[in-house]
C-alpha cells in the first residue's frame, strides 16, 4: 500500500469512511496460531462467540476454518473450547514451528 | 452605532462571547477568569444566548467537553487562567491536532508555586507550543476586539485551529476602562453562521475522530499542522481589515509605536505596553528617537515581519512577563530568532519584569530605555538577561 504524503491527509486526522476496520489486517501480530481439529468439535460455537476479532468463520450455522488475517493469536478460543471427551478442538501452536 | 461603556476587561470579553453566541461553552471557574464566565453564565440563565453551558468538575474536563462539542459540530468557547490552563495542557494538543476551532480567552495569571493569583504571562507562554493560535491584548478594547476576530480566524475553512485571546489578569480583567461595543447585529454578521467541517453529529456520514497514528503517518500529520499555521498570518490580516470596516479600529500582526525612525525600542506584550508608550513619548520630547513594538499574534510568530520592523534599530530591549528558568524569556527567544536571520541587527537585551503581578511602572521603562541609550553610545551589552523591579 502506498502511504499518503502530508498534503493528502484529512484535516484533524478524521477518518471519513465508516466500517473500514476490515482493511486493517492484524494477523501478522500473531506469535501463537490456533489450529482447529474438526473431529473434536461439538459445534458449540463458543470460539465464535468469544473471539474478540472476526477470525472465526461460521458457514450454514457450523464452525468453519479460521480467517487468519484477523487472528492475533490471543488464545481465548482455545481456552474456552470444551472439546469432546477431554480432547480440545482448538490447540495453540507456536508460529514458525 | 457603537455603544461606549465603562467595563472591566472580563465584562468586555463576556459581552463579545454573548454577541458571538457560541453553541456550547464548558467552563470551570478560576481567578481571575471567574468573573468572565460568571457574567457569561448570567447571559445563559437570562436567555440572552442560545449557548448550552456545561458546568464541569475541572478545566481538564472543560477542555475535553469543548473538544467533544467542537467535533460534534458546534461553535465552542471557554475561558481560563493559570493553573486551569495548566490542567488543560494535554487536551490543548488534542484540540489543535483535531483542528477544532475552539475560542478561549486567557486571563493571564502566574503559575504556582508559590501560589499567586495575579497577572503574568507564565500560563499562556507555557501553552505556546500547543498548536493554538495566540492573540495578545493590551486593554479591554483589544481583548473584546480580538475575541470577536478570533472566531473568524479559528473557524476560517483554511485554518480550523483553536485560538487563545490573552489579556492581563486583574490589571485588565478587573479594571474598568472605556470600551466601544459593536452592535449585536454587526458582530453576528461579522462572525457569520457557524460552518461545520466533518461534524460527528452528521449521522448520515459516520466518521471517526482520534485514531491511533504511529510511525507511518504521525510525522506527516504534524507537517500538515505546521503548514496550516503558516496560513494564519494572512487570515489574521484579512480578518483585521474587515474588522476595521465595522469598527474603525485597525489591527495587524503587531503594533508599531513611533518605530519607523526610532534608534532604540522596547518589545513588550499586553498592558505594560500602554505604560511604556507614555515613557516613549517623554523620551521623544527629549529628542531621543524611541519606539515600541507590541506583538499581537504570538502564535504563529511573524518572524519576517517583526525582523523587518526592528532591523533598522541600534538597540532593543525585549521585556518578558514570564521566565524560562535557565533560558531567556520566551518573547526574547522569538525576537532574537527573528533578527538572527538579518545581516545588520540591533544589540539586544532581555528584562524579566512583573512576575506574579508586580507592578510595571513608568520608571522601569525609563530605566530600560536609559540602558539602551548607553548601549548605543558604548556598543556594549553589560548583561543579556536580567530581572528588573526586583529587590536585592
Amino acid at each position: 500500500m502506498k502511504l499518503k504524503g502530508w498534503k493528502e491527509l484529512t484535516p484533524g486526522v478524521v477518518i471519513l469512511e465508516a466500517g473500514n476496520a476490515a482493511e486493517f489486517k492484524t494477523g501478522s501480530w500473531r506469535a501463537f496460531k490456533p489450529i482447529w481439529i474438526e473431529e473434536n468439535c461439538i459445534q458449540c460455537l463458543f470460539c465464535w462467540l468469544y473471539c474478540p476479532d472476526m477470525a472465526i468463520k461460521v458457514k450454514d450455522g457450523k464452525r468453519a476454518e479460521y480467517d487468519y488475517d484477523y487472528c492475533k493469536g490471543c488464545g481465548i478460543c482455545a481456552l474456552e473450547c470444551p472439546g469432546k471427551k477431554g480432547q480440545k478442538a482448538i490447540v495453540m501452536v507456536e508460529e514458525g514451528k | 452605532m457603537a455603544r461606549v461603556v465603562a467595563v472591566t476587561g472580563n465584562e468586555a470579553v463576556a459581552e463579545a462571547l454573548r454577541q458571538t453566541n457560541p453553541d456550547v461553552c464548558a467552563a470551570y471557574p478560576i481567578t481571575p477568569a471567574t468573573e468572565l464566565m460568571q457574567r457569561f453564565a448570567a447571559f445563559v440563565s437570562n436567555g440572552q444566548v442560545d449557548t448550552e453551558l456545561i458546568l464541569v468538575e475541572s478545566e481538564h474536563s472543560a477542555m475535553s467537553a469543548c473538544i467533544g462539542a467542537a467535533a460534534g459540530g458546534g461553535r465552542v468557547a471557554t475561558a481560563t487562567s493559570s493553573q486551569g490552563l495548566a490542567l488543560m495542557w494535554e487536551m490543548l494538543f488534542i484540540a489543535s491536532g483535531m483542528r477544532l476551532p475552539i475560542v478561549m480567552p486567557i486571563v493571564n495569571r502566574s503559575l504556582s508555586a508559590p501560589i499567586n493569583i495575579h497577572g503574568d504571562h507564565s500560563d499562556a507562554m507555557g501553552a505556546r507550543d500547543s498548536g493554538w493560535i495566540q492573540l495578545w491584548s493590551e486593554n479591554g478594547q483589544e481583548a473584546y476586539d480580538n475575541t470577536i476576530q478570533a472566531f473568524r480566524i479559528a473557524e476560517h475553512m483554511d485554518i480550523r485551529l483553536p485560538a487563545m485571546v490573552c489579556m492581563d489578569g486583574f490589571i485588565i480583567s478587573h479594571s474598568i476602562e472605556r470600551v466601544e461595543y459593536l452592535e449585536d447585529n454587526e458582530v453576528r454578521n461579522f462572525v457569520g453562521e457557524y460552518k461545520t467541517l466533518n461534524p460527528l453529529l452528521d449521522i448520515d456520514n459516520p466518521k471517526s475522530y482520534g485514531p491511533l497514528i504511529l510511525t507511518d503517518l504521525y510525522h506527516e500529520y504534524k507537517r500538515a499542522q505546521h503548514e496550516v499555521m503558516t496560513r494564519v498570518k494572512g487570515v489574521v490580516l484579512n480578518v483585521a481589515e474587515e474588522f476595521e470596516k465595522i469598527s474603525g479600529r485597525r489591527y495587524g500582526l503587531f503594533e508599531a509605536y513611533r518605530l519607523d525612525d526610532a534608534e532604540i525600542a522596547l518589545v513588550i506584550l499586553n498592558s505594560a505596553a500602554g505604560t511604556s508608550k507614555d515613557v516613549i513619548d517623554e523620551f521623544r520630547e527629549r529628542g531621543i528617537k524611541t519606539g515600541l513594538l507590541k506583538p499581537r499574534l504570538f502564535r504563529p510568530f511573524p518572524y519576517e515581519e517583526i525582523a523587518d520592523a526592528l532591523k533598522h534599530l541600534k538597540a532593543i530591549c525585549v521585556l518578558d512577563r514570564a521566565d524560562s528558568f535557565g533560558g531567556y524569556g520566551p518573547l526574547f527567544a522569538e525576537v532574537s530568532s527573528a533578527l538572527f536571520q538579518v545581516r545588520e541587527r540591533p544589540k539586544m537585551i532581555n528584562k524579566i519584569y512583573g512576575l506574579g503581578g508586580r507592578d510595571f511602572l513608568p520608571h522601569h521603562a525609563e530605566q530600560v530605555l536609559s540602558e539602551l541609550v548607553d548601549i548605543t553610545k558604548t556598543n556594549k551589552v553589560r548583561i543579556v538577561k536580567e530581572y528588573i523591579g526586583v529587590r536585592e
